[in-house]
């Protein structure tokens, strides 16, 4: 039996390394079928001071699944006096996630994206996984979700680590509105009522939430943009 | 054969009673205040990994002062507990009073049981929303609590810090005042006045004016800033942590082999 149909999920999630550190964000929508069951969930965590965790898939399992992990990472710092390294994190993700495969079997598949800033090397991981709880780290920018193809080749033409913070906000609001363009399970930007991607940086700083009043000015550059060229920015192609 | 000889159960308590407080004696103290803004922590502890004071969650830490291996069993057993009851209920349900008495049912069940009781005294304080509705718990090696409030001293020279604290502080300290008055207390009252090196300081707080985890270090470089020449300059003379056998080494492994009886009890 399907099961997958029964509980909200569809996203699109995005991680992208710049300049400071990595930059991980979500759109808001969650549908059930064809019904949208939630315009304004938060899909990005963190995970604790340095890691966040972007979900993407059955949204019960997956709230509970970061759940899991936030009590395992703060419980493992709390009695050890040191946090955990980041490969431990990821790979301690990976197990919790494969404790789920049953369910994900059923139809039921949750599977989460996670970014961190390293504080050992001074640089920033992005490590993205599969349903069997494979890890996979990635380069550059990576993207989860129904949305994530779509996310991804907007990505890939835009992206540059070397962004300042403000550009890499911008970069990931793009990806995130050409998903939503394409995906009707991925929301994009809720100008009436005022709801944005959720947009998190980690840096060596730690994990900060990009407050609305900033999103919002950059919401509006980019539909501003848009009524102009509705598909986004061109690529330069050079060359010819 | 022979015939075991009869021991009152008054003569057993007493005889585990002062083996206790012997241990604890031995140890290092610890000072425990409320301040306008949070509650402090201060320990005389000159290992910077074995530590005397310790966050158990959001609002909730822990002091210790005794043998170093029981009370880590105590506080890991502490973290569990709220870890545990916070995944399963909510962040909010862990409270500082429900882990007070798992600490009690311990302790008393290994004072009447145990060949031999814990060497330990700890505190375990939750901070409130305001500083009316802070909690310290004091719990005594035979498992009894007592409720306190304003400051606690735990330790070898825990009467004398007492009565140094009792004269000085005042509802409503600011920090950095609190922090000087514990410095001065644990430098005054210790086997002899002395100045404690900067390094050998274990200060932490948990801290009113954060949310979510409240529970600090206050770093070496801090205390320095905040108590001046209150404190001798950070000295290399560590190497006395780990070494057993050192009076009042109390972060050390364990007591001096054959000096309190402790090993060939247990």
């Amino acid at each position: 039996m399907d099961a997958g149909r029964l509980a909200p999920h569809g996203t699109t999630i995005v991680a992208s390394k710049f300049a400071n550190g990595v930059l991980l964000a979500g759109d808001r929508r969650a549908t059930m079928g064809h019904v949208i069951a939630q315009r304004d969930i938060d899909k990005i965590f963190a995970a604790d001071q340095f890691t966040g965790v972007g979900v993407a898939g059955s949204a019960g399992i997956a709230v509970d699944l970061v759940r899991l992990f936030q009590v395992e990472l703060e419980h493992y710092e709390k009695i050890e006096g040191t946090a955990l390294s980041i490969e431990g994190k990821a790979n301690r993700l990976g197990t919790l996630l494969r404790g789920n495969l049953g369910l994900a079997m059923q139809g039921l598949a949750a599977l989460p994206l996670m970014a961190g800033f390293d504080p050992a090397n001074d640089r920033s991981r992005i490590f993205s996984y599969d349903v069997t709880g494979g890890r996979y780290e990635e380069h550059d920018y990576h993207s989860i979700g129904s949305g994530a193809f779509f996310a991804r080749g907007s990505l890939k033409k835009l992206h540059d680590s070397g962004h300042s913070r403000e550009q890499a906000i911008y970069v990931c609001l793009q990806a995130l509105y050409d998903a939503a363009d394409d995906d009707s399970a991925t929301g994009g930007p809720d100008l009436t009522r005022r709801i944005f991607p959720v947009v998190t940086l980690i840096t060596a700083s730690g994990f900060e939430v990009v407050d609305e009043e900033t999103l919002a000015s950059s919401v509006s550059d980019l539909i501003n943009n848009r009524m102009r060229r509705p598909d986004g920015p061109r690529a330069e192609i050079g060359g010819v | 054969m022979s015939v075991p000889f009869y021991v009152s159960p008054e003569q057993i308590i007493k005889d585990k009673a002062d083996f206790a407080r012997k241990g604890i004696a031995r140890g290092r103290s610890v000072v425990v205040t409320q301040y306008d803004e949070g509650i402090l922590f201060v320990a005389e502890n000159p290992s910077r990994t074995l530590h005397k004071v310790a966050e158990i969650y959001d609002r909730i830490a822990f002091a210790a002062v005794g043998k170093y291996n029981e009370f880590e069993s105590l506080r890991v057993g502490g973290v569990r507990l709220a870890d545990m009851r916070g995944f399963a209920y909510d962040r909010a349900d862990v409270t500082g009073r429900s882990l007070a008495n798992a600490y009690a049912t311990t302790l008393g069940t290994i004072f009447t049981e145990a060949s031999k009781p814990y060497e330990v005294e700890i505190v375990v304080a939750d901070l409130g929303k305001t500083i009316d509705e802070d909690q310290i718990y004091r719990l005594r090696f035979d498992g009894s609590v007592a409720d306190e409030r304003g400051f606690v001293t735990m330790g070898g020279s825990a009467d004398a810090l007492s009565k140094h604290m009792r004269k000085e502080w005042s509802p409503g300290i600011s920090r950095s005042g609190a922090l000087r008055m514990c410095v001065q207390a644990l430098s005054s009252a210790g086997h002899e006045p002395h100045q404690i090196p900067v390094n050998q300081l274990e200060v932490a707080i948990l801290d009113r004016t954060r949310s979510g985890r409240t529970f600090t270090r206050l770093p070496s470089e801090v205390l320095s800033a905040e108590l001046g020449n209150q404190v001798s300059p950070a000295s290399d003379s560590t190497t006395v942590e780990d070494t057993p056998g050192e009076s009042g080494g109390d972060v050390g492994l364990s007591d001096d082999p054959g000096g309190s009886g402790t090993n060939s009890v247990s």
